[in-house]
């Protein structure tokens, strides 16, 4: 009976040396902030990659945990971007604006969840790969019908539109066009501060990994890994689904709201909510290693700031990214190349050798 | 009353009438197996009886309950666990963990409790933890139980580890699908312990498809035999065996 008890203290004590390593990280760059040793372009960095990491943390849920394909997921970041911004804009002054920011980024988590509960009631009964389809639609349809509406608000109450701002029927002295189409929302207040976004990242990766070593996560884990058999025992598979993928929706709700009120206009543009982000969450997912959370958000962490730390040398850093990329990939998949490092590199290192002897097969 | 009732249960796909006018009435804590030659129907008399596929016709009533048609998982629920032929582990699951799959739906928390860690996910989790590892151990699998992925096991080991997760489901009714494929005759004699010992221990009631006819002459009480789809005969093992039409069915003509 002993080793049971070491068992979960072995899952948890590794759980809480990823907690430690990005509170670590945490106070170290806060200091170099503090201390004026970043430089500004690095200090507009730290939202978005927290940003990003919780993204991958919400993706690798879906992917490496659940084992479907999610290629939408920056969809749900950009319901919980403009749900949240659209709350702040709505009561800004009307309450202390920490407790605003706490709602929008909780509201921006409730509406992409809603979102997310809905498109996998019905898609997560099919088995294969329509998720990826589905979500894939989901991302691009709901950037261009954002790109259309337009709501406004004046002393009569709320009007909306999907044709254009003058046909809101407003009275403008009274009142402001919130969403205006193309032209998105302007001037949400600018809350997000890397504190806030470190919380929400660290919540994030709270909720996911207690999830994953929990009753729900190994029956998420378990349709992964053998759906009929999942089945056999007494599994239901729709409902694991459906909570592994609308707790990752509701996750990239609050990147969304994060991301949002980092802004000072947010619009649906491809280049933020497009298909191209979204294969930017999966490269994270993918390049951490599926199913490992923490090499998720480091891989979210390295790819956002390599091309930022290259950008003196313009003309080169596409290229050096994408030799980052094949190298991690080599490193992560390439079983000649696992094995070499293994050999020379992590043995000769005890504190390497010793993770990769717990991360292992 | 009998623990496993079936009566004129038939499924065709398209033209092939798979399983015909199938019946079989198992009693409590019998061991009883199913034998045929290879494409006879039986892993789709199975495939029925868990839920997998839907009969076109037939009743299923599993102690007095009518179950016909249901669901995987309600069928699991009412009382019937299944080992696949080819094995269906959680592979990239501890062999704890895939125990614990398998009492799912006998220890309850609430996403909430996983989520914020309160003190009832330490006490379930706890008692699952304690309830798999008595289960391993019967299997001799209790060693390094929380390290060792599914998939690292060997062969026999995995097919131990099957019955094991079947087993923590608490089913009335076990069935298992070719226990011994791939085994050598030391695993299977091996095998037929644990079968017996599972039989006697958790006066399980077993329900058996297996081609290796040690194995089911030495711990079969009785069998059916099934033949293109349909029952050639069914009794006692030794009487069954004896049959001429069996051997004809296994051997051929002449």
């Amino acid at each position: 009976m002993k080793q049971k008890f070491s068992m979960m203290d072995a899952t948890s004590r590794d759980d809480f040396k990823t907690y430690g390593g990005l509170i670590l990280v945490f106070i170290l760059v806060s200091i170099l902030s503090v201390a004026g040793m970043l430089n500004s372009q690095m200090k507009g960095l730290l939202v978005p990659l927290c940003v990003y990491a919780i993204m991958a943390i919400s993706l690798n849920l879906v992917v490496g945990i659940l084992g479907e394909l999610s290629i939408g997921h920056a969809g749900f970041m950009c319901v919980g971007a403009f749900a949240s911004a659209f709350f702040s804009k709505v009561t800004v002054g009307s309450m202390p604006d920490l407790l605003r920011f706490i709602i929008a980024i909780i509201i921006g988590g409730i509406v992409a969840g809603i979102f997310g509960f809905l498109i996998g009631i019905p898609v997560l009964r099919l088995r294969g790969d329509y998720l990826a389809i589905v979500t894939l639609a989901f991302g691009e349809i709901i950037k261009n019908i954002i790109n259309v509406l337009y709501v406004g608000r004046d002393a009569n109450g709320f009007h909306f539109s999907i044709t254009s701002a003058n046909d809101l029927g407003m009275d403008l002295t009274t009142g402001e066009i919130i969403i205006n189409g193309p032209q998105g929302i302007t001037g949400t207040p600018k809350d997000s501060t890397f504190a806030i976004a470190f919380i929400v990242l660290m919540i994030a990766l709270i909720v996911v990994l207690n999830l994953i070593h929990s009753r729900d996560g190994r029956a998420i884990m378990s349709v992964r890994d053998n759906a009929i058999a999942a089945e056999s025992v007494g599994i239901n598979i729709t409902k694991y689904k459906l909570i592994a993928f609308t707790i990752s929706a509701v996750i990239a709700g609050f990147a969304g709201a994060l991301y949002a009120h980092n802004l000072a206009t947010l619009i649906a543009t491809p280049a933020r909510f497009g298909y191209n982000m979204s294969i930017m969450f999966l490269v994270f997912v993918v390049l951490g290693g599926i199913g490992s959370t923490r090499g998720s958000i480091i891989a979210a962490v390295v790819l956002t700031l390599i091309p930022e730390v290259l950008r003196f040398m313009a003309n080169y850093r596409m290229l050096i990214y994408s030799i980052v990329l094949i190298v991690i990939m080599l490193i992560n998949w390439s079983p000649s190349v696992k094995g070499w490092l293994d050999k020379h590199v992590y043995s000769n290192i005890p504190f390497l050798s010793k993770i990769r002897a717990k991360e292992g097969n | 009353m009998a623990l496993l009732e079936i009566n004129n249960l038939g499924i065709q796909f398209g033209g092939l009438r798979a399983v015909d006018d199938f019946k079989l009435t198992i009693e409590k804590g019998e061991l009883y197996g199913l034998i045929g030659p290879n494409g006879a129907g039986k892993t789709t008399v199975f495939n029925l009886l868990t839920g997998e596929y839907k009969p076109n016709e037939g009743v299923i009533k599993l102690d007095g309950q009518d179950i016909t048609g249901k669901r995987p998982i309600d069928i699991n629920r009412a009382g019937i666990a299944r080992t696949f032929q080819n094995i269906r582990l959680f592979k990239k699951l501890t062999v704890l963990d895939n125990v614990k799959v398998g009492l799912h739906n006998q220890y309850h928390y609430s996403t909430a409790v996983s989520i914020l860690r309160l003190p009832k996910y330490y006490q379930v989790e706890k008692a699952m933890n304690e309830r798999a590892m008595e289960l391993l151990k019967v299997f001799g699998l209790d060693t390094d139980a929380d390290k060792i992925l599914a998939s690292n096991l060997p062969y026999g080991q995995q097919r131990k580890l099957e019955i094991a997760r079947a087993l923590a489901t608490n089913p009335k009714l076990l069935l298992l699908d070719e226990p011994a494929a791939g085994m050598n005759p030391n695993e299977t004699q091996e095998l037929m312990d644990t079968i017996k010992y599972i039989q006697k221990h958790f006066d399980m009631t077993i329900l058996l498809i297996e081609h290796d006819m040690k194995l089911v002459s030495g711990i079969c009480e009785k069998l059916t035999v099934l033949n293109f789809g349909r029952i050639l005969t069914q009794g006692d093992t030794k009487t069954v065996l004896a049959n001429p039409e069996v051997i004809k069915a296994y051997l051929g003509d002449d």
